[in-house]
């Protein structure tokens, strides 16, 4: 290499040496803030993809989280990270001739999932159809009805939650690769990797992905200590969240808390892979749809008519 | 381990062997053979809701039955009957202290399904398949089924309506804490 220094507008004569002594020690001075910002953690900063790390580096990650959230919300809340369990793929069945709109599931999915109070967040959001109209007008859905009793004369409901795609935009459209499809087919999101771009809930044809806008706001009697790192951990200011079918209970063999709750029990939940399995019998023996099926989502929730009646008529 | 303590081990496993299939086989007891055919659920939640009145006996063995329908004034003027219309009537399903199917044949309150399935077939199907009804417990273990009656009542087993919980925040509504 030539040993001629090239010549700059400041007239400074800079070798090659010493330009990179100084880039050196000038890099050094920015990063080695002395503990400047409080919340800041190397750990956190070096912190692996979920899906790279292997048990013994996951289980230093979830000791930290632990202990961070301990100090954050006053209260020991243990991180779950159950895998999927081999030959599982979770799908889910809504019965649309027996909701009455009530939403018992809106907020037994918030209690159970450590959704903020206030800004409020809701996984779940229940439309009301005027009955006749033009089928599946989301334009012209209502979301804010608030009777005195349902169901209503003339109106059918619909409750509308992440629709665990197979083919799933949103993970798409995600830049960090914080979202992904896990091998049981549920859509998560590692909040720790999520910058907050909200890329994916403008990829995702169904509104399903929530924002926090604020930290959330949860009571500390009302705190869901059983959690799951991909699911229901709470969460931060600035990272997008959605419905995970629950997956601290689906992946320990229970059902999602929103099937549980159902007054009229128009929820059903199971392994698409178990020809036995309740969610088969009714997609091969009911009348069966998914939303915007068009899109190319393939979507696993799976909405039916179990009869031909509504429970307004 | 001295030859005492291996015979009595020997001993517990094979007495295992033999123990383990009985435990297995225990809770399908009570289940005749027809209903495991019929595919009956295993596990029932709560049980059958209990009347204060019954058994009927208590009153019905002292006075001789008037089986003629008629307005009820005397008894029973709680129950108010909405279930197919006028055709029904309280000897179409009750007898003593057991449930009257159509072909005769008496059933126990808490396989009550039976008489319901008679004219709900296709519920019933429904129900047997794990598709109709509130449904808790393990999905890929115990689940956990209701009877009929548990959700409906018998006399008027449509659905009272509900008070809906509240309706989500107007975007207008929301207020950030900038404390």
């Amino acid at each position: 290499m030539s040993k001629k220094i090239r010549s700059n507008p400041l007239g400074i004569e800079l070798n090659r040496r010493t330009f990179l002594k100084g880039a050196a020690a000038g890099l050094a001075a920015t990063v080695v803030r002395p503990a400047a910002a409080g919340a800041f953690n190397w750990d956190s900063f070096l912190q692996k993809h979920f899906r790279e790390m292997n048990d013994a580096e996951i289980k230093k990650v979830i000791g930290r989280l632990e202990k961070e959230a301990a100090v954050e919300w006053k209260k020991n809340i243990h991180i779950g990270t159950a895998k999927a369990m081999p030959g599982v793929k979770f799908g889910y069945g809504l019965d649309l001739s027996r909701c009455i709109g009530c939403r018992r599931c809106v907020y037994a999915c918030v209690d159970e999932n450590n959704q903020s109070r206030t800004p409020q967040v809701h996984w779940i959001t229940v439309l009301r159809f005027k009955k006749g109209e033009k089928w599946i007008d989301l334009e012209n859905s209502e979301k804010y009805y608030s009777p005195k009793q349902v169901p209503e004369k003339d109106f059918f409901y619909m409750p509308v939650q992440c629709q665990q795609c197979e083919n799933p935009p949103c993970v798409k459209a995600c830049p960090t690769q914080a979202t992904w499809k896990e091998p049981d087919g549920i859509v998560v999101i590692d909040y720790n990797w999520c910058i907050g771009c909200r890329y994916c809930m403008a990829a995702c044809p169904y509104g399903a992905r929530r924002f926090n806008w604020a930290k959330p706001n949860i009571p500390a009697d009302e705190i869901n200590p059983e959690t799951h790192y991909l699911g229901n951990r709470p969460r931060y200011k600035g990272v997008v969240e959605k419905c995970t079918f629950c997956i601290q209970r689906t992946r320990a063999g229970k059902y999602p808390a929103c099937v549980e709750v159902c007054p009229v029990g128009a929820r059903k939940f199971g392994n698409l892979l178990d020809p036995k399995s309740e969610i088969r019998y009714l997609i091969e023996n009911k009348r069966v749809f998914r939303l915007k099926e068009d899109m190319n989502t393939n979507p696993k929730f799976y909405y039916f008519f179990a009869t031909n009646i509504t429970q307004a008529d | 381990m001295n030859r005492g303590n291996a015979f009595i081990f020997t001993l517990a496993i094979t007495g295992l062997f033999f123990i383990l299939p009985l435990l297995s086989g225990a809770d399908m007891k009570g289940k005749t053979k027809e209903e495991q055919k019929d595919g009956i659920p295993k596990f029932f939640i709560p049980k059958a809701p209990a009347s204060e009145n019954f058994p009927c006996s208590k009153c019905h063995n002292y006075k001789p039955a008037d089986k003629s329908k008629r307005k009820l004034v005397l008894y029973h003027t709680d129950i108010v009957f909405k279930h197919a219309g006028e055709q029904q009537w309280c000897y179409d399903c009750h007898d003593g202290d057991k449930l009257r199917l159509q072909n005769g044949q008496l059933v126990g309150f808490e396989k009550s399904y039976y008489l319901c399935g008679q004219c709900h077939g296709t519920v019933f199907r429904d129900w047997k398949a794990g598709i109709h009804g509130k449904r808790t417990g393990m999905w890929n273990g115990e689940k956990l089924y209701r009877l009929c009656v548990s959700c409906h009542d018998p006399h008027q087993p449509r659905f009272k309506p509900l008070e809906p919980k509240q309706r989500p925040m107007k975007p207008q509504e929301i207020k950030l804490d900038r404390g």
